[in-house]
């Protein structure tokens, strides 16, 4: 398990996302209201590129013809088939305990912590000034 | 062959010889209409009289099919060894444009039946008639007839110009659930509209085949219009639908369920699991694959021993001699379909008269 920096904060503002590479794993880093969710960009069910896919709310319901709306932004839907995972755990809906992809830790980080290491920052140069994206994997 | 059935009989057909047999149990407007008017009657015209299929070579005695309470004891009853039946009408009241006239026809019927053939045959059940295009009206059919425990579940058509799940069928769903009676659909088509999403095919042998997407299309209708949410005592039993189809349909089901079921979020578990705790098939016409040794595939592809109730579809022509189990059915199996699996789905069939 290591720290990996994959972006500066501010690359990713609230409702965005982006695309990052990590080891050879593609993953979607989601800026969720200034929250931020990091899933791997691989759809448990075919392989879809889940990260690209549209972020919608949460629908339940106790009885026909109610509908319970909450958390809206926070389940991701497969472009491909259009299941639904929860943005915060990588669990699907309809299918939580055996199907779910890949959730991992995001922490923003400020350039004067990441300087002192221990982190894999290949990619891009650390500057003290600003704030980093780190993704545990 | 021993008698392999020996159990509860869930379709056979009993017949009205001609519409008048109903004018006893009419009201006096009515039977005066329907003699004024000419009207010739209401049979399914799945089953046309003189063809082969409506009756078995066999139970052909002269009479229209199904007419005959002799016949009936003899080759439903007896001939299968059966201790219990249950009486479905084939009558087309669902295809009649006039509500009022398909609520007092389907009530002649229930009447008609109790007095003529359960009243003289202890070993009869009954299904409770209804009109569906008039639901408030059904469901008080349904209550009436539920205080007779020989009336034992809720006929309705597979072919309708609707889908019987649908929010303004609850006052029918709310009373068979309540009084524990299944609804049961039954291969059938008023014929009021086209029996294919395509249109009107050219042969009576298309709609026959039609049917299956016909149930299909009722099934998920109750599950996405949340009727079993609603009602979870509410169940349905399919007669001459075939079960076959099902495996395919339920593995679909689920998929799309995933796919989709924001738009239904009541649904809260797969379609298969729902549609396995409530849904009943009966046995015949069985639609079993040509080599016997396949079979048992398919029955666990079905998914549950609980699924299929013993049915003969007398006086009609599904299979040959005294065995109603297709070729290759499990022997361990037969009991609970011909038994079991009748008397859980429903309460009310070994209540005295």
């Amino acid at each position: 398990m290591a720290r990996h920096v994959v972006a500066k904060a501010e690359e990713i503002p609230p409702g965005s996302r982006k695309l990052v590479t990590v080891r050879g794993r593609e993953i979607g880093i989601f800026n969720h209201e200034g929250e931020f969710f990091a899933l791997l960009n691989r759809c448990p069910h075919q392989g879809g590129a889940l990260c690209k896919g549209t972020l919608v709310g949460l629908v339940t319901s106790d009885a026909p013809g109610t509908y319970d709306y909450s958390r809206p932004g926070e389940m991701l839907k497969c472009p491909w088939h259009g299941w639904e995972f929860d943005l915060r755990t990588g669990q699907s809906y309809c299918d939580p305990k055996s199907t779910w992809v890949r959730a991992y830790e995001v922490t923003v980080e400020p350039g004067e912590v990441l300087a002192k290491g221990p982190f894999v920052a290949e990619t891009f140069p650390v500057s003290i000034e600003e704030n980093y994206i780190v993704v545990e994997l | 062959m021993p008698h392999a059935a020996s159990g509860i009989d869930c379709d056979i057909h009993p017949a009205l010889p001609s519409i008048s047999a109903l004018f006893p149990y009419l009201p006096a407007y009515w039977s005066e209409q329907l003699r004024v008017r000419g009207t010739d009657g209401f049979d399914s015209i799945l089953y046309p009289p003189n063809a082969g299929f409506s009756c078995r070579a066999d139970w052909r005695d002269g009479a229209k099919p199904g007419t005959s309470l002799e016949a009936l004891r003899r080759h439903a009853l007896d001939g299968f060894g059966t201790r219990i039946a249950v009486c479905n009408l084939l009558y087309n009241v669902a295809a009649v444009r006039n509500a009022d006239l398909g609520t007092v026809l389907a009530r002649a019927m229930n009447d008609w039946l109790a007095a003529e053939w359960l009243d003289r045959e202890p070993r009869l059940r009954a299904a409770i008639h209804i009109a569906p295009q008039d639901p408030g009206a059904a469901a008080e059919e349904i209550e009436r007839r539920a205080a007779d425990p020989r009336f034992v579940h809720v006929l309705l058509p597979a072919m309708d110009e609707t889908l019987f799940g649908k929010r303004l069928f609850r006052p029918i769903h709310e009373a068979a659930a309540r009084h524990r009676l299944p609804l049961a659909i039954h291969a059938q088509m008023t014929a009021t509209h086209a029996t294919t999403s395509n249109g009107w095919p050219s042969h009576l042998a298309e709609d026959h085949i039609a049917m299956a997407h016909a149930f299909q299309a009722q099934l998920l209708s109750f599950v996405y219009e949340g009727a079993f949410t609603a009602f979870p005592e509410l169940r349905l039993v399919l007669l001459e639908s075939g079960f076959a189809w099902l495996p395919n349909f339920l593995w679909r089901a689920d998929r799309t369920w995933k796919a989709m079921r924001a738009e239904v979020p009541w649904v809260d578990t797969p379609p298969s699991a729902i549609l396995r705790e409530h849904v009943r098939i009966a046995l015949q016409p069985a639609e079993a694959p040509p080599d016997p040794a396949q079979l048992p595939i398919l029955l666990e592809q079905l998914g549950g021993d609980e699924l299929l109730l013993l049915s003969t579809d007398w006086p009609h022509a599904q299979f040959a001699g005294n065995d109603p189990f297709p070729a290759g059915f499990p022997a361990t199996l037969r009991r609970r379909v011909a038994e079991d699996n009748p008397r859980a789905v429903y309460p009310r069939i070994e209540v005295s008269p």
